[in-house]
């Protein structure tokens, strides 16, 4: 299946490679390169690129390329997902997942691949197991190996791997029992010209985080399951007991995971927290135009919208721009175009506007469309779609843990177009 | 970002070598130092006897291969160090071996001994691990040794070695393909393995190595089904995969005729009509010509049914998988349950987006309606990548109809004014897509398009031109301004594909503008020198039109261009030039050609299809790499066409899975239902089957195994009250004892024809329904059951010659007549059962069926002993007594075990639940030292193991007696039941009401506990009784049956007290029921156990519901 790995930085160096079969030359990723040139910006190199024996399948991750060497037939996205996992498991052992990481951690990484590929057929993805195969490195174990030559290898041995329950390690204690859950909305929305909105959608996703000793066996239940349309589950889950009772029930891993993610059904509508005012308009002939943008709440339950950001990719002609915000400050980037306008919170007394002239460049026709605004913001202690986790029951282990919910709502995909 | 220097710092403090960077990325130094110096500096740091320093070095060589530096030269110092103690270092070296062992293949045989030794550990991590490194290295002298190595693996005891054997086997297939025979043996026998363990890595392998021997799966059908769910994400993707192109060889195509008069099939041949393509119409022609009703394989059902709960998963290559299966096999009203999940992967990251929306446009094509309701969900944003926008906009075109086409067409006319001018130019062409397609709006399209040109970007203008070009073709006579206009464009435009584009049109349609073309023909004649090519060749195809329409005006222009091309650099050029002048210029030369000048180029043209590029991807499977490349990937396996007769389904019919057997339904679910306790092959617990099946409480009562309940539904309501007496006149429940029962009842029913049943008749059509949809019943018990049902279907449907046959027959000679009967009914109706569940008519008497009735005559042998014996054995407590399965008869071979709760305390320990287990021995031979061994406890629970059963002899029964101590948990206890030849790992677990043990007390200490127990520990629920169960006795009866309590004295009428104890911790579990008015009850339990408490609850309120 998947031949080879190559890590790519964004300058074009091929800074670690990884062999589950013959090996492979370094020259296969010549036509890598090739197809990003191409491409001209990194988003657009596609997936998959065909050459004369091998495929490449690559992802963009970090500012780092992944990209495998494939044989034969395997289906794409098996690729692709397993990439992504390399990622996120870099991402949970480092903090990060950047090339300075992974060339600190070089040899790290080089077992993590090893136990997680065989023979290019994935083995051991799991997050609890790999940590028992191998420990993630802490400052406190760096610093007592470098004293005592001992090792990141776990000297046990992985029992996780035999168990019925692959995702929980055994034998897992902690002092304090804490089970905390995030359940974080995303409105997806495209707003258009006139304020109304064309599309909106919830999805949202329930993070974990567990820290309970033993074996716990957990059923959390919700006042309004009914909301949740379509729902991907984290193979802890019994998928039976929510197709009956709509119950979350599940022997949790150990750790940081995401329990499920949901979309709310598109009967519902959305309620928008936020509108925006606007007034772009460019001069036919002379080298300016008029730039004047409001952002007020709307329909946000009480709450306030805080973490406000709006980002615009401001048309080619553009040159400068020569704004005032009377709330928060804003930065063009005069290479990118992009124009970057971080507002904080939301006051409904004062609303935040920025305000101003665009310089074009002289001589450069009009540009013909008015970009569009992406807005991010954040609601403290709300779901939009009003889900609410109605009780946590743990089964299976004596003590008492102490239970936690997290309501957010954040903007996903949300557009504004002008 | 807070994370990085918090890093450096981390690095800078744990590196002893002072510079972070390079303290671990010796390569760096490796490259600008002299390099054979800084390796003998490694090989000495190797030699050391200290641990730490050889890891240091090995860390550096491992640093080293990473950046794909040559470390090869270091080969015999690493290699010494395969035996070392250190764990790491080990690793290490393990990881620099398999990298270079290829290129040094001497040296790296001086390791292979420590693996062989690896593979004789006794812990099976180190077996596991050792076959890993050795099956790694590549070095074809090892090759017999590997061979060796993979055939003990694949027999050993740990799964988790055997998993190891089957990913070794594609790389010793790899290093040496004559090995192929002898690995198809292994893989044939590892597909037999029953642990999720091994299920996905195997089928990779069959996958690699041998994927055309499709007839290994047969036997392993059934099981891949029914485990699928729980197997590790990736191994479902293989096998779903597999699974995709084993059905498209093995079944009838679902949508082979829609007309088929089934209810089963009336809904979808009413949407499938809806949808009128190509294919259709061909696998209607092939329906009428068959005219036979299709009945979906049970197998086929099966897979289908059992790969929709992966839909959910949160791993995208997972659903992808499960969506082309949808997609390849199931009904066409089905696979829109797909579409949900595929617009969900939408949100992830960008390369899986691409890849899903490539499959979503191939799928779009052939159903749109799948995709309707999702439409907003593939609007554009301006962030999207532009090989993202381009596959959305291909979608939203390919689901463009009459009653859509407004919102789409407002939608593309925002992406035109996008900045991404490819993006835009797709959006044309997409536009001239819905044009074309859908007539109604193809003038509003025309206007906007023509809007278009006058636009200021030049690409824009260029492919409105092209697309306009196409549109205009279809209907030309209307359009003569526009052609105008576009004439006029010429003098700006500049883009070569829009000028030609231009001029074929004017040329094409130069009668509409007869003023025009001259006057475009002499301007293109004065700036041809400078045009491209392809302008070029339009040019001179205008000057040959016009010459044969229009020769006054444009003869000379006509001489001059052709004059021009002559002498073009390009000999395309000079060639068309001097055909063109052959053919439409009059000479003594010019042949009979000349004539039809007129005719050829000036021929009606059919206009353009404009095609969307997935069209007909979908022969490639939809997923796969071939699929996205539209191309044949190597090792690509072509999904073949449906059979046109269906292959003999009996190849699939296993003497062996629980699995299969657990035909009904909801069985089924619930076994999918316990992602993880698909090992135990048990009851499941009670927490669960409580939930998920309302009835079952009435169900494991009325029938103790999944066998005994999968006789139909009908069936099971007319005998429910008589099998109730039954368990209260006999306590023992062999259920081979109550099918005989059932099964001499029915025939005596068969011999009472004549009279109308009174409680079963209405279930006629019924039955014959349920036999159709259920899939196969009990294919272990095949023959008998077989018979069981067609005598049944013979008494209902009342046909008189078989079942007068069957009506006398207490004699077992006459029921050796009774399968060739069966085949004799009527073939209508054993067409819908037979199917399911016997072989098919072809094979005269299945071997099978000679088996069954050989075990008939050793069942009927068990009645008779079993009854004198089992009474006085088995004497609950309190009336009923409801016996679990602990291993089937078919999953033992032969070995039936069966286990209840005697509800009597356990002699050896109080603290332990007594478990009555009764085996018997259905096999021909002795079965030996019977005994369980490896318990697997869970924390804290302990097993009374009981005494070794020296022998068994065949037909006989034991029974023995175990204690377990649960902790006052519903989690099952795991051992193994071990044979003389087999082990069987087999799995208990109690419903909590058999956790506690009466206490008798009076009222006024009930009364007193009770008031201890309040608040938290108290649940209460209300519930309403049914009309049966409103009598003392019922309820009572109903809730001892439940749990296992004590009845506590009350004063009021209407009020029941019970009391236990739980067995291990002895916590007091206090039960009151109190009625009220119609029905109406509550139901209060006091414990401090709350979790047993409310399992009790649901339990109790369970029972009463009844």
């Amino acid at each position: 299946m998947i031949h080879s790995l190559f890590l790519i930085n964004c300058s074009g160096d091929i800074f670690l490679e990884k062999h589950w079969k013959s090996v492979v030359s370094q020259s296969v990723c010549d036509y890598f390169f090739e197809a990003q040139e191409k491409a001209i910006d990194v988003e657009n190199v596609p997936p998959v690129i065909s050459t004369p024996h091998h495929y490449l399948i690559s992802i963009y991750r970090d500012k780092i390329f992944f990209v495998s060497v494939i044989q034969t037939e395997v289906p794409p996205l098996f690729v692709i997902e397993f990439l992504h996992r390399v990622a996120d498991t870099f991402q949970d052992y480092f903090g990060e997942c950047s090339e300075t990481a992974i060339k600190d951690n070089v040899v790290i990484v080089y077992e993590l691949l090893e136990e997680m590929l065989d023979n290019g057929f994935p083995l051991a993805t799991e997050s609890n197991i790999l940590k028992e195969l191998i420990k993630p490195p802490t400052i406190l174990r760096s610093v007592v190996n470098s004293i005592t030559g001992s090792s990141n290898v776990g000297d046990t041995l992985p029992t996780g791997q035999l168990s019925n329950i692959p995702w929980r390690r055994a034998g897992v204690k902690y002092t304090n029992n804490e089970a905390y859950f995030d359940v974080i909305e995303e409105i997806d929305a495209i707003i258009d010209k006139s304020g109304s909105t064309v599309f909106a959608e919830i999805q949202g996703v329930i993070d974990s985080c567990i820290k309970l000793s033993g074996m716990p066996d957990l059923s959390l239940s919700f006042m309004n399951p009914r909301l949740l349309d379509d729902v991907s589950f984290h193979p802890c889950i019994r998928f039976k007991r929510w197709e009956s009772e709509r119950v979350l029930s599940f022997i949790p891993p150990d750790g940081n995971f995401r329990l499920i993610s949901y979309r709310v059904s598109s009967q519902n509508l959305v309620a928008i927290p936020v509108y925006v005012k606007h007034m772009i308009s460019f001069k036919e002939n002379s080298s300016s135009g008029r730039f004047d943008v409001t952002i007020g709440p709307k329909q946000n339950m009480g709450k306030t919208v805080e973490g406000v950001v709006m980002t615009v990719h401001m048309p080619k002609a553009v040159l400068n721009m020569s704004l005032s915000a009377t709330q928060g400050s804003y930065t063009f980037d005069p290479v990118t175009k992009v124009l970057t306008w971080d507002v904080g919170k939301i006051t409904p007394q004062k609303l935040p506007n920025l305000k101003g002239i665009v310089n074009l460049q002289s001589g450069a026709p009009k540009p013909e469309e008015n970009p569009s605004l992406n807005i991010q913001f954040k609601i403290q202690q709300l779901a939009i779609s009003g889900l609410k986790v109605n009780r946590l029951d743990m089964y299976g282990e004596k003590y008492k843990p102490f239970k936690g919910v997290k309501y957010i709502t954040k903007a996903g995909k949300f557009q504004v177009r002008t | 970002m807070a994370a990085s220097p918090a890093y450096g710092e981390e690095k800078g403090g744990s590196s002893s070598l002072g510079e972070p960077e390079y303290g671990h990325d010796p390569a760096s130094g490796g490259i600008f130092s002299s390099d054979y110096k800084r390796h003998d500096d490694l090989k000495e740091m190797l030699d050391s006897n200290k641990d730490s320093l050889k890891l240091e070095a090995m860390k550096r060589i491992v640093a080293m291969i990473a950046r794909g530096k040559n470390a090869s030269d270091l080969f015999p110092a690493v290699v010494k160090n395969v035996a070392c103690k250190n764990i790491e270092v080990k690793k290490l070296v393990y990881v620099y071996l398999v990298r270079y062992a290829e290129e040094q293949q001497d040296l790296a045989l001086l390791s292979i001994s420590t693996f062989q030794r690896g593979l004789k550990d006794p812990n099976q991590l180190i077996r596991a691990s050792a076959l890993r490194v050795l099956s790694s290295i590549r070095v074809p002298i090892i090759v017999p040794i590997m061979m060796l190595a993979i055939k003990e693996a694949a027999s050993d005891m740990s799964p988790y070695v055997r998993k190891t054997a089957a990913h070794a086997i594609p790389k010793l297939y790899s290093l040496d393909s004559d090995q192929k025979d002898q690995l198809i043996e292994v893989i044939e026998k590892l597909l037999a393995d029953k642990t999720t363990l091994v299920a996905g890595s195997v089928v990779m392998a069959f996958e690699e190595v041998c994927p055309e021997r499709i007839d290994l799966i047969h036997k392993n059908y059934r099981k891949l089904c029914n485990l699928l769910i729980d197997v590790e994400e990736w191994g479902q993707v293989v096998i779903i995969n597999m699974l995709t192109r084993y059905a498209r060889t093995q079944f009838l195509s679902p949508n082979q005729n829609q007309e088929s008069l089934l209810e089963e099939n009336a809904e979808k041949a009413f949407y499938g009509s809806e949808e009128e393509d190509a294919k259709d119409a061909k696998a209607e022609a092939a329906s009428l010509a068959k005219r036979k009703p299709y009945v979906m394989d049970p197998d086929h059902r099966l897979l289908l049914r059992n790969t929709k709960p992966l839909l959910q998963s949160r791993n995208a290559a997972v659903v992808m998988a499960v969506a082309q299966l949808y997609f390849h096999l199931a009904p066409k009203a089905e696979v829109g349950v797909i579409a949900k999940a595929l617009v969900r992967l939408l949100r992830s990251h960008s390369e899986v987006q691409y890849v899903v929306l490539q499959n979503v446009a191939t799928m779009s094509i052939k159903r749109r309606g799948m995709f309707e309701p999702y439409l907003k969900s593939f609007y554009i944003r301006s962030t999207d990548p532009t090989q993202i926008k381009i596959l959305k906009l291909e979608v939203l075109t390919n689901l463009a109809n009459e009653t859509n086409i407004s919102t789409i067409l407002r939608e593309f006319q925002t992406y035109i004014r996008s900045m991404d001018k490819d993006f835009v130019a797709a959006t044309i062409q997409a536009i001239g897509r819905c044009a074309t397609n859908i007539g109604k709006v193809r003038d509003t399209c025309l206007n906007g398009l023509v809007q278009l040109l006058s636009n200021r970007d030049e690409l824009v203008v260029a492919e409105s031109v092209v697309v306009i070009k196409k549109l205009l073709q279809m209907q030309p006579a209307q359009h003569s301004e526009i052609i105008k206009h576009m004439a006029k464009l010429t003098d700006n435009i500049q883009v070569p594909m829009a000028r030609a584009s231009i001029l074929w049109l004017i040329g094409e349609y130069c009668e509409h503008v007869p003023k025009i073309a001259p006057d475009v023909l002499r301007k293109m004649a004065k700036s041809f020198t400078n045009e491209e090519d392809i302008v070029k060749l339009q040019v001179i195809n205008l000057a040959a039109k016009l010459y044969l329409t229009n020769s006054k005006q444009s003869k000379l222009l006509t001489q001059y261009v052709l004059n021009l091309a002559k002498y073009d650099q390009n000999y395309d050029i000079r060639d068309r030039a001097r055909f063109i002048r052959q053919l439409i210029v009059p000479t003594e030369k010019s042949g009979a050609l000349n004539k039809y000048a007129k005719k050829l180029f000036l021929a009606q043209k059919p206009a353009p299809v404009l095609e969307s590029s997935f069209k007909d991807r979908d022969h490639f499977q939809l997923g796969s790499l071939s699929h996205l490349l539209n191309a044949k990937a190597v090792g690509y396996q072509e999904l073949p066409d449906w059979p046109d007769e269906a292959p003999d389904p009996s190849v699939r019919n296993v003497e062996v899975p629980e699995w299969t057997k657990c035909t009904i339904r909801e069985k089924r679910k619930e076994k999918v239902e316990k992602p993880f306790y698909s090992d135990s092959e048990g009851e499941s617990g009670a927490t669960e089957s409580a939930d998920s099946e309302p009835e079952s409480g009435s169900e494991e009562s009325g029938s103790s195994s999944s066998s005994g309940s999968s006789s139909s539904g009908s069936e099971e309501e007319e005998e429910e009250e008589e099998e109730e007496e039954e368990h209260s006149e006999e306590q023992s429940e062999d259920k081979e004892e109550e099918e005989e029962k059932r099964l001499k009842r029915k025939e005596k029913e068969g011999s009472r024809k004549a009279a109308p049943r009174s409680v079963g008749s209405p279930s006629e059509e019924e039955e014959e329904e349920e036999g159709a949809k259920k899939s196969k019943k009990k294919k272990a018990l095949q023959g008998r059951k077989g018979r069981a049902e067609t005598s049944s279907e013979e008494a209902s449907t009342s046909e008189s010659s078989s079942s007068g046959s069957d009506s006398g027959s207490e004699a077992e000679t006459k029921r050796r007549k009774a399968p060739p009967s069966s085949k004799a009914g009527p073939k209508e109706i054993s067409l819908l059962d037979l199917d399911d569940f016997t072989p098919p008519p072809p094979q005269p008497i299945p071997s099978s069926s000679i088996v069954s009735t050989s075990l008939v005559t050793d069942l009927e042998g068990l009645t008779l002993t079993d009854t004198s014996l089992t009474p006085t054995l088995l004497s609950p407590a309190f009336g009923t007594v409801k016996t679990y399965e602990l291993l089937h008869r078919m999953a033992g071979e032969g070995l039936a075990v069966e286990y209840c709760f005697s509800r009597r305390p356990f002699p050896g320990d109080p603290h332990m639940v007594a478990v009555q287990i009764q085996i018997s021995n259905n096999t021909d031979a002795e079965v030996k030292n019977l005994r369980v061994s490896e318990p697997k406890p869970l924390s804290g629970m302990r097993i009374q193991e009981f005494p070794e059963i020296e022998s068994l002899a065949p037909g006989d029964t034991a029974s023995v007696v175990m204690g377990i101590d649960f902790c006052d948990s519903t989690q099952a206890a795991n051992f193994q039941l071990c044979t003389h030849t087999r082990h069987f790992y087999v799995s208990i677990q109690p419903p909590v009401g058999e956790l506690m043990a009466p206490v008798f007390m009076s009222e006024n200490e009930f009364k007193k506990e009770q008031g201890k127990l309040t608040g938290m520990s108290e649940i209460t629920e209300k519930l309403t009784l049914p009309e049966k169960c409103r009598s003392d006795h019922a309820i009572v009866q109903q809730v001892t049956s439940a749990a296992n309590v004590g009845r506590v004295p009350c004063g009021a009428s209407n009020e029941y007290r019970f009391a236990a104890k739980t067995v291990t911790s002895g916590s007091l579990v206090l039960i009151t029921l109190e009625r009220r008015e119609g029905g109406a009850a509550q139901l209060t339990i006091n414990s401090e156990k709350m979790v047993i408490g409310t399992m009790l609850v649901k339990d109790i309120s369970q029972a009463l519901a009844q």
